[in-house]
């Protein structure tokens, strides 16, 4: 089986994170890493990987910058078998249309794989279209937003927690998959598997190794423009009650009244 | 004026809130078109008429509601050919999203998707970075599509024309390859909805998995009840109550967060709330930086007088 694990490379969420003056991420000022919620994809590409034997190959994929590498090496260290970078200056201020469309054209020169596995949202966009969007231009199955999945040979079935129910859906492979944070922990690298990495296949493509017309990628080719970004306002600090014999509950109580929530 | 595509979310043939919120967003930027999956059944379009709808284009979906968003999209795309619209609105949940990035890649157009406000001229307000940014931004090729989180608006009853018109898709054996094999609708909690509730009280791993004093407090101010990822992962509530990146995005008038230390995760779903109030029984806890009024104390001692006190107020 082969499976591709699409990674992106995300500001760390816990960082400081800004904009840049032409309103695109600031992806140079603040440590980048896998986003974690990506994390999660990789863990069940291994899972199932370990679950249907050794001939299973998992590629990592990412489209980023040259410092997305990190991202990519993270995926390999995990467990991943080898790894992809699509880097090209052309590709900076890509929308999700020119995501996916890269990510599109580099699963297909992989070799369409049995499951493109995605993770649930980018921890930077928070989107949540890529794998709508991949699983239309590879003429795919999804099965995305899965918190439990179901293998058995080519056919696949997942639970989906929407709005309103708790669905089943099933499908069968090729397919584009994603996966959220209910899926269980994704493992941390081992000191073997850090040093396993080094030695694991890694490619660099641009996108002329892709065939895409960079006219057709980046900032002045996407289909949105951000027009203005501002920082919210800080909270002004609030009054703060240390609780002794249910003073605090009255306070607490008097600030509702004050508020009129009560 | 032309025509928005207001695409309908509706369980059983209830439509749910949000979609009449978006309702009233499409007024501001042309006739809004609801589009309705499902039986032509006269209580919902008298709904979607009440609420402004010019047009009501009601879509057949025997051969939809089987699969997951493909046909959907398949539809949307057969209706923006023939009713060319200035904008398609979709509610943000994970179906509204997938629904608006595969029917941007089939009419080639760009999609903004978590935007809780829209102007005229279709600017879009979103809000980014576990919400400490505000971006306004515009689609600038094809049709807009717009998805739009719950609570951007209220919804107006100023009735349209509400004109129906069944509208039969075409939907490709290609779109039902992703088949819904079971369905189990969510339990009523018997409290206000989490996303479209006005006050949302949320208990976390402080409560010890004992939410009795969390639930008391929010049948007391008639709230939602929510709960960290923490809350969540023990297993005391189900995932459908998480608040956070990962669960609901909650910006109510009043959050009341008890024994949770407020991870940045857990701020970007609750952190445009008006007013936040927390219980926690450790003053350094991260979620004091961003309250109104906060109490250093045990939940379970604190909550339960706040309750008989509320109670008590309200008489
Ligand atoms: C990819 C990813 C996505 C995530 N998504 C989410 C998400 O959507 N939502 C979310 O919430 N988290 C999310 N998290 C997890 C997040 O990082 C935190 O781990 C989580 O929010 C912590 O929950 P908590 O505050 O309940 O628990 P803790 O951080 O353990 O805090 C418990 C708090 O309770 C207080 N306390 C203990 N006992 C009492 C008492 N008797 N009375 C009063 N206070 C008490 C403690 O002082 C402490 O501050 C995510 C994490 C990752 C990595
Ligand atoms: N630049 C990228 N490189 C690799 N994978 C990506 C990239 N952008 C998005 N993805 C994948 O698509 C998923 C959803 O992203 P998004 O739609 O941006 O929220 C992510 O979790 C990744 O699996």
């Amino acid at each position: 089986m082969n499976i591709v694990v699409c990674v992106k490379y995300v500001p760390d969420a816990t960082a400081d994170r800004q904009f840049e003056d032409d309103n695109t991420v600031d992806r140079v000022g603040v440590d980048g890493l896998l986003s974690e919620l990506d994390e999660y994809a990789v863990e069940q590409a291994l899972q199932l990987k370990e679950k249907a034997g050794d001939d299973t190959e998992v590629t990592a994929l990412c489209i980023g910058p040259e410092k997305a590498t990190d991202a990519v090496r993270k995926a390999l260290q995990m467990g991943a078998d080898k790894g992809v970078l699509v880097t090209d200056d052309a590709i900076a201020g890509s929308d999700y249309a020119a995501t996916s469309l890269v990510l599109a054209e580099a699963v297909k020169k992989i070799g369409t794989p049995d499951i493109v596995m995605c993770g649930m949202a980018s921890t930077d966009a928070s989107g949540s279209v890529v794998p709508a969007m991949l699983a239309e231009r590879l003429g795919l199955p999804q099965v995305t937003f899965a918190s439990v999945i179901e293998t058995q040979g080519d056919q696949v079935r997942i639970k989906r927690d929407d709005d309103t129910a708790t669905v089943v859906v099933g499908a069968t492979m090729p397919l584009v998959m994603s996966v959220t944070d209910q899926t269980g922990e994704a493992r941390y690298p081992s000191f073997k598997g850090i040093m396993a990495a080094k030695k694991k296949p890694m490619e660099n493509w641009t996108l002329a190794d892709l065939g895409v017309d960079a006219e057709l990628v980046g900032l002045t080719a996407a289909w949105t423009e951000v027009d203005e970004t501002s920082a919210r306002p800080p909270r002004t600090a609030g009054e703060i009650v240390t609780d002794e014999e249910g003073s605090g509950a009255t306070a607490l109580a008097e600030f509702l009244a004050s508020k009129k929530f009560i | 004026m032309s025509e928005v595509l207001v695409v309908v979310d509706a369980v059983d043939g209830a439509i749910r809130k949000p979609t009449l919120e978006l309702l009233a967003l499409a007024k501001k930027l042309g006739d809004p078109s609801a589009v309705y999956f499902g039986a032509n059944d006269s209580a919902v379009t008298d709904k979607l008429k009440a609420y402004g709808a010019e047009k009501i284009y009601v879509v057949d979906d025997a051969e939809i509601k089987g699969y997951l968003v493909a046909p959907k999209a398949e539809a949307l795309q057969q209706l923006v050919e023939q009713a060319s619209p200035t904008a398609v609105l979709v509610v943000s949940s994970y179906e509204g999203k997938e629904i608006a990035g595969r029917l941007a890649i089939k009419i080639d157009s760009g999609v903004i998707t978590d935007a809780v406000d829209i102007e005229d001229g279709g600017v879009a307000t979103q809000s980014v970075f576990a919400g400490n940014f505000t971006v306004k931004g515009k689609v600038t090729k094809g049709t807009p599509i717009i998805t739009v989180k719950p609570n951007s608006a209220s919804p107006e009853e100023t009735a349209g024309a509400g004109t129906v018109e069944e509208f039969a898709a075409t939907i490709s054996d290609a779109a039902k390859t992703a088949k819904i094999v079971a369905s189990q609708p969510r339990k009523a909690t018997g409290r206000p909805e989490l996303t479209e509730a006005a006050i949302v009280v949320s208990g976390g791993r402080g409560t010890g998995g004992d939410f009795d004093a969390v639930e008391g407090l929010a049948d007391a101010l008639g709230a939602a009840v929510g709960a960290s990822r923490a809350a969540v992962d023990s297993g005391w509530k189900p995932h459908s109550f998480q608040v956070g990146q990962t669960g609901k995005t909650v910006s109510p008038q009043l959050y009341v967060a008890n024994g949770i230390s407020g991870a940045i995760q857990h701020r970007a779903g609750m952190q445009t709330s008006k007013t936040i109030v927390a219980v926690n029984k450790d003053e350094e806890a991260p979620i004091f930086e961003l309250v109104d009024f906060g109490v250093v104390g045990d939940l379970h001692k604190v909550l339960p007088a706040v309750t008989d006190e509320v109670t008590k107020r309200k008489g």
